[in-house]
């Protein structure tokens, strides 16, 4: 991404690129490349996840009872819905009408908002209800057996710890499409020059994604709902 | 030739602007590569030291140097040292970012700031990794194996765990940086297959460094979560799994040993042709083994776990796998030695090392298959055997390609020839020493010496002698090309733009080169390592 | 676009024993909706983009299914520690 100061330009080719397309197409594969990095990343905790879930079905089940479905339903919903205004956000990049993107991010960065306060609502929830894993540990797991009644520990610290990163990275992405889109504010992104536009949407997108697969790992085990 | 005295300075890239800076802010991929010369060789003094402290101590069967605890740190952070903070950045960091660019024809890596921000983390992580050593160092082994790590370990233990995951960003920001650059920046007409293999060693690596690095990182994490907050996730009393830890420790940490093995090959494809005059044999069977070794190297892990309690199902299937993982290799030397085979054989100081790369690596290697047999690696798992084969692999492997590499590309990067003399010297007695250290210990480890042990049974301690004498011997090996190449940095023979006659892109601009390398963009229309259309005489310096 | 909405509301459904299949098979369904048209998986003209998303996807499999032989396998042969 270009600091400010070369944004001012005009022509925001960098000295070592050729042309702008070789410019553009850079950016967008390194990009890429990065997200794969990010999907290793969770990999590694959904790889605990499987494991954990194998070896301890009844301790994950019991977990699974304990989330806030409603909560947990609403926060998809809101995030695809702001991956939806980040897509409009990229086509409206690509004719060239800043306003709308900069609206666009706004509203997204709201959505992001909403969805770390819905989070927030929950763990404080889990917090009273005792299930912070470790020396805060207090929930009433009486009708667990055997292992599992240990193992509905692990459960919890695989939520908090997978909810977390992805919420730390529904806090960076808002920060960065802020960034986005107060550079749109100051007309900086044209017709030929906006994968800043693109680059950041699709790190949205991946902080969505991550989600789509969380939800029904993390709320939708047991089978009964409210 | 041979002159002190600077006559009309070209601009090049290291005096085009002087002061702390310009170097600092410097987006010049040279300047970096040279910026991480200076930390990396830093770094791998320090984990010298401590191997120095354990060869030291096993001098005498009795543990009379050091407690066991402290041994413990000291051969934990020459582990973490060497292996985080030396081998996985040495060759791409340094030649990788020096000459990727020039051997495609570009002005620079794909992204430039990003490269100065990847040399950043790295001195980050080393400053948190030096501050663990001051502090009482850590003592868990290189490898973090939980419960020790999470629960009974007193020492620094989240904060080298934190170094090491730093460490990992700097890694995985370089991969990208390359993969990006090589298929975006090739001069016009460069295709894949006129590629330096020097470039297709450095993509397989950096595919390992972008996919298995983050594993590493989150598995550290975690670590550090159980450690700081008392939460069991690898705790069997929660129902969690240590091997689980091993599992995803060993699927980021086998296919690192192939990230600090495809750049020495790298190495070796480069060298080679040059010093034999000869286009590489099987162009295409070295360009796609490299792939292979990247994507067979994540098929394996588990070997390090055969006698961790994973089921044995899951042992036959990674022993197998692990067989299939050194046919790639095999398929290197193979095809490296059939170059040598009619070409017109050159002994300069690089050439010297890459013969001691094929011989020790290939001693390394299958040594290593020797390990992938289940019925052996329960014998010899977790004793010295084990401590020689990868250290064939990494000393007499990577360092040796490392040592080859900066040696032949020196006056490149410093328009100063190094003594060859002296070279050669050194390299004889890196070969010797390495020998004397490390054969010994393939005997030590079959007779049943255990590794990670201050003290052992005294009719082991012949053999331990004879090792640290070959490590003395190393130690100066490696200490004389530091001397020597810095008094070549004043006084060393003017180099010309291509001392060796080499084919490739990097050695048609001038030693050193201007900071943007090209005058012109190349058109390439010609194969890779052209040695038919370029002199047969090497210049034979001093 | 209502698409994506909708199947959110989809997973929702209580399917007994499969209903971990099918959920996973939703999301990765909505996922597939993301990539292609948020993300213009579809309309990237270089091929690399998709080979380098489908190498990460793959790669996060090895790491499951390699553990899996492992973990699925244990107490089989019935000797101890196995």
């Amino acid at each position: 991404m270009p600091s400010s100061t070369e944004v001012v330009a005009q022509h925001s080719l960098q000295h070592h690129f050729a042309n702008m397309e070789q410019q553009r197409e850079s950016s967008t594969l390194g990009m890429w490349l990065f997200l794969v990095t990010e999907i290793m990343f969770f990999g590694g905790l959904f790889a605990s996840y499987l494991v954990y879930r194998l070896l301890h079905p009844g301790a994950f089940e019991f977990g699974s009872e304990h989330m806030e479905f409603w909560l947990g339903t609403i926060n998809t919903v809101i995030l695809l819905c702001s991956s939806l205004t980040v897509a409009l956000s990229v086509h409206a990049a690509q004719l060239g009408r800043n306003k709308i993107v900069a609206i666009l991010l706004i509203i997204t960065v709201l959505m992001g908002l909403g969805f770390l306060c819905i989070k927030g609502v929950e763990y404080h929830n889990h917090w009273v209800e005792g299930s912070f894993p470790g020396h805060w540990w207090h929930m009433d797991t009486s009708t667990l057996r055997g292992d599992d009644v240990s193992a509905a520990q692990l459960f919890f610290f695989i939520y908090f710890v997978m909810t977390g990163l992805h919420a730390l990275h529904v806090f960076i992405g808002m920060v960065l499409l802020s960034f986005i889109a107060y550079f749109a504010l100051k007309g900086h992104y044209t017709a030929e020059y906006h994968n800043p536009v693109h680059v950041s949407g699709l790190y949205w997108h991946f902080v969505d994604l991550v989600w789509i697969f969380l939800y029904p790992l993390l709320y939708l085990i047991a089978h009964k709902h409210a | 030739m041979a002159t002190t005295a600077a006559t009309v300075e070209r601009e090049n890239y290291l005096n085009a602007g002087y002061g702390l800076k310009s170097w600092l802010l410097t987006t010049d991929h040279k300047r970096i590569a040279i910026l991480y010369l200076i930390s990396i060789t830093f770094m791998f003094f320090i984990g010298g030291f401590f191997a120095t402290m354990i060869r030291l101590e096993l001098l005498t069967p009795a543990g009379d140097l050091m407690t066991s605890d402290t041994y413990n740190k000291m051969f934990s952070m020459h582990g973490i040292v060497m292996v985080f903070f030396f081998l996985i950045p040495s060759i791409p960091a340094v030649l990788g970012n020096f000459l990727i660019p020039m051997m495609i024809g570009a002005k620079d890596l794909a992204f430039p700031r990003i490269n100065l921000l990847s040399w950043y983390i790295y001195t980050v992580s080393a400053g948190m990794m030096i501050y663990v050593i001051l502090n009482g160092g850590v003592d868990t082994g290189w490898t973090f194996y939980p419960p020790f790590s999470t629960t009974y370990s007193n020492t620094n233990v989240v904060i080298a765990g934190l170094a090491v995951f730093v460490n990992g960003f700097s890694s995985i920001l370089t991969g990208l940086n390359f993969i990006v650059t090589l298929h975006r920046m090739r001069a016009p007409g460069l295709s894949w297959t006129r590629l330096p293999l020097f470039c297709w060693s450095h993509y397989a690596t950096s595919v390992i460094q972008v996919l298995g690095t983050p594993v590493l990182a989150i598995t550290l994490a975690l670590v550090a979560l159980e450690r700081l907050f008392h939460i069991g996730i690898f705790d069997p009393k929660v129902g969690g799994d240590p091997v689980l830890f091993q599992h995803l420790f060993w699927f980021y940490s086998h296919p690192a040993v192939y990230i600090m093995i495809l750049p020495s090959m790298a190495v070796m494809s480069e060298v080679i042709t040059c010093f034999s005059r000869k286009r590489i044999f099987g162009y295409n069977f070295v360009a796609l083994a490299s792939i292979g070794i990247a994507v067979l190297g994540f098929l394996v892990w588990a070997h390090h776990m055969f006698v961790a309690g994973i089921s044995v199902y899951a042992a036959l299937v990674f022993s197998i796998l692990s067989y299939f993982v050194a046919v790639p290799s095999a398929i290197k030397v193979f095809n490296w030695t059939a170059t040598m085979y009619k070409g017109r054989i050159y002994l300069h100081t690089p050439m010297l090392y890459a013969f001691g790369f094929i011989g020790l690596f290939t001693m390394g290697g299958m040594t290593g298959l020797f390990l992938a047999a289940l019925g052996i690696d329960v014998h010899v798992t977790d004793t010295y055997f084990v401590v020689a084969h990868f250290h064939f692999i990494m000393v007499g492997g990577a360092v040796m390609a490392y040592l080859s590499g900066i040696h032949f590309w020196w006056p490149k990067i410093t328009g100063r020839m190094y003594p060859e003399a002296w070279g050669r010297i050194a390299a004889g007695l890196v070969f010797a020493g390495f020998n004397l250290t490390f054969l010994p210990q393939f005997v030590l480890g079959y007779v049943g010496m255990p590794r990670r042990y201050h003290a052992y049974a005294p009719e082991f301690q012949v053999l331990n002698v004879l090792s640290t004498a070959g490590a003395s011997i190393l130690a100066l090996g490696y200490l004389l090309p530091l001397i020597y190449l810095l008094w070549s940095l004043r006084y060393g023979e003017i180099a010309g733009n291509n001392p060796w006659q080499a084919a490739g892109l990097e050695w048609t601009t001038a030693s050193p080169p201007p900071t943007y390398n090209f005058e012109e963009t190349p058109v390439v229309t010609w194969e890779a390592y052209n040695y038919d259309e370029l002199p047969q005489e090497v210049p034979v310096a001093q | 676009m209502a698409l994506m909405v909708l199947t959110a509301f989809l997973s929702t459904i209580n399917l007994g024993d499969w209903s971990t299949v099918v959920a996973l098979a939703i999301a990765a369904a909505k996922a597939l909706l993301v990539l292609l048209f948020f993300m213009h998986l579809r309309y990237e003209s270089y091929k690399i983009t998709a080979v380098v998303l489908f190498a990460g996807i793959f790669w996060m499999s090895i790491l499951f299914v390699l553990s899996l032989t492992d973990y699925l396998t244990r107490g089989v042969t019935g000797a101890p520690g196995h």
